[in-house]
């Protein structure tokens, strides 16, 4: 057993003859919190949509529990991966026992386990079932929303969350409580999380380390007190002083 | 226009029976334009670069003026002939264009964030259709049927004229022989029967789309 998540070996992907990755190279550890941070369109979404192959590579590997992805099913794959996105993604026409309870769906649960799941995962994230479940996403604010789609994520128990802008669109309050549980989440279920934001200051909150991304390329990776006292580069220690200014 | 209630309520059964070939008329060309247009209009999303040619000659067929159609597909083998089966080739051809174009535009127009959703969390191509795409597309479907549906049952009234039987029986006959009252007779239940079929298809749309607003 393998104890890196997901690994980025050189990975190349170009898109219209520019290349959007390039050389890119980074190890997540099972358990782990990476956050992808730089400025927008370096190649942090695109670099988390290669873990569960929305997009594919061009050149290099990715690797999930120690297999090339481009050796399973992308499917099936997907259906191991939890995948939170910015204001949720959730499908308006189901309630949100419904949207929780989505993977296990397509799984094959019975619907008995499934009602279950969802009201359980419900209460983790702070949305009572018994005064949230048969509501539709349109009744629910945009911190219940993405609350729904990080329950979501965890329904059929995945080891890796991967997370793109998960609460890139809250306000400031709905997302510092979010951050607060994050970590709680995080303590209690011990997943390995991929995270890509562009907010600095949320990245050193909720990832173990960070990897600055610059032109398809990883810049440096690494916890907050090594990116502030030795950047690897005048890059890095602009971005991270910017970022935190 | 005085004893029209007593004229119309003489010829009730004549009425109760020319109403019931127009229904058939309009249910069964309605039918099939939506078993035809709509597996076709998710296929033109699957495969985009035909949609606009293909929606541009369902737009062209439109324009051809019912009659004409009608005339045209007389000497067709099969489609075509004299009675209700060339009538019902004709209402298809007309009602496929809005639940083609309808079905296309709904399922299009589904949010694509909602859709990479579907595909991130694990469905195949198959479940995002049938759990995401058309049920939220529905809708716009449904108003496409509805559209087909209420066009058919004026252009059914005009299918008289090769022997489909119908409403427009009388109304020709009305015609020919200068008598409004029969005119009435032919027009007044086939428009209560378009108002119904609006009506019923428009109630079916809005409590599809209940969930939209809460």
């Amino acid at each position: 057993m393998s104890t890196t998540a997901i690994e980025f070996q050189s990975v190349t992907k170009i898109f219209a003859g520019r290349a959007a990755l390039d050389g890119f190279t980074l190890a997540i550890g099972a358990g782990e919190t990476v956050a992808l941070i730089g400025p927008s369109g370096c190649g942090k979404t695109t670099a988390l949509k290669l873990v569960n192959r929305l997009l594919e590579a061009d050149g290099g590997a990715v690797r999930v529990l120690g297999k090339d992805v481009r050796s399973e099913d992308a499917v099936a794959l997907r259906r191991r991966l939890g995948y939170v996105i910015q204001e949720g993604g959730l499908f308006p026409h189901w309630s949100v026992a419904e949207n929780v309870a989505a993977v296990p769906r397509l799984l094959g649960w019975p619907v008995a386990d499934r009602r279950r799941r969802a009201d359980e995962l419900l209460a983790m994230v702070g949305l009572p079932p018994g005064e949230f479940a048969a509501r539709r996403p349109r009744e629910l604010s945009g911190g219940q929303r993405q609350r729904v789609g990080v329950a979501r994520a965890l329904a059929a128990d995945p080891p890796i969350v991967l997370m793109d802008e998960p609460f890139g669109a809250l306000d400031p309050i709905a997302r510092t409580a979010l951050q607060r549980e994050f970590l709680e989440w995080k303590r209690r279920l011990g997943k390995a999380v991929l995270l890509v934001t562009h907010d600095l200051r949320e990245a050193f909150r909720l990832a173990d380390r960070i990897a600055v991304i610059d032109r398809g390329r990883v810049r440096q990776a690494g916890t907050r007190a090594e990116l502030e006292r030795s950047p690897a580069d005048a890059f890095v220690r602009d971005f991270v002083e910017q970022g935190m200014a | 226009m005085s004893g029209f209630p007593a004229y119309f309520w003489e010829r009730r059964a004549e009425i109760a029976a020319l109403t019931g070939q127009h229904v058939v008329l309009v249910l069964v060309s309605t039918a099939l334009a939506v078993a035809i247009g709509l597996p076709l209009g998710i296929a033109l999303t699957r495969r985009p670069k035909l949609a606009k040619p293909v929606l541009a000659a369902a737009s062209v067929i439109q324009t051809v003026p019912s009659l004409a159609l009608f005339g045209f597909l007389i000497p067709l083998p099969l489609l075509g002939g004299i009675g209700a089966r060339t009538a019902v080739t004709a209402l298809v051809v007309y009602a496929l264009l809005p639940i083609l174009r309808n079905t296309y535009a709904g399922i299009t127009s589904v949010d694509p964030a909602t859709v990479e959703a579907a595909t991130g969390l694990g469905m195949t191509r198959g479940e995002r259709l049938r759990l995401v795409e058309l049920p939220l597309a529905l809708p716009v479907v449904l108003a496409g049927v509805r559209i087909a549906a209420v066009v058919s049952v004026g252009l059914a009234a005009i299918a008289a004229a090769i022997g489909a039987g119908g409403l427009g029986v009388l109304i020709y006959r009305g015609i020919a022989t200068v008598d409004n009252r029969l005119i009435l007779a032919g027009a007044l239940p086939a428009a209560l029967l378009a108002l119904v079929v609006d009506g019923a298809l428009g109630w079916l749309e809005r409590r599809d789309s209940s969930w939209r607003t809460p």
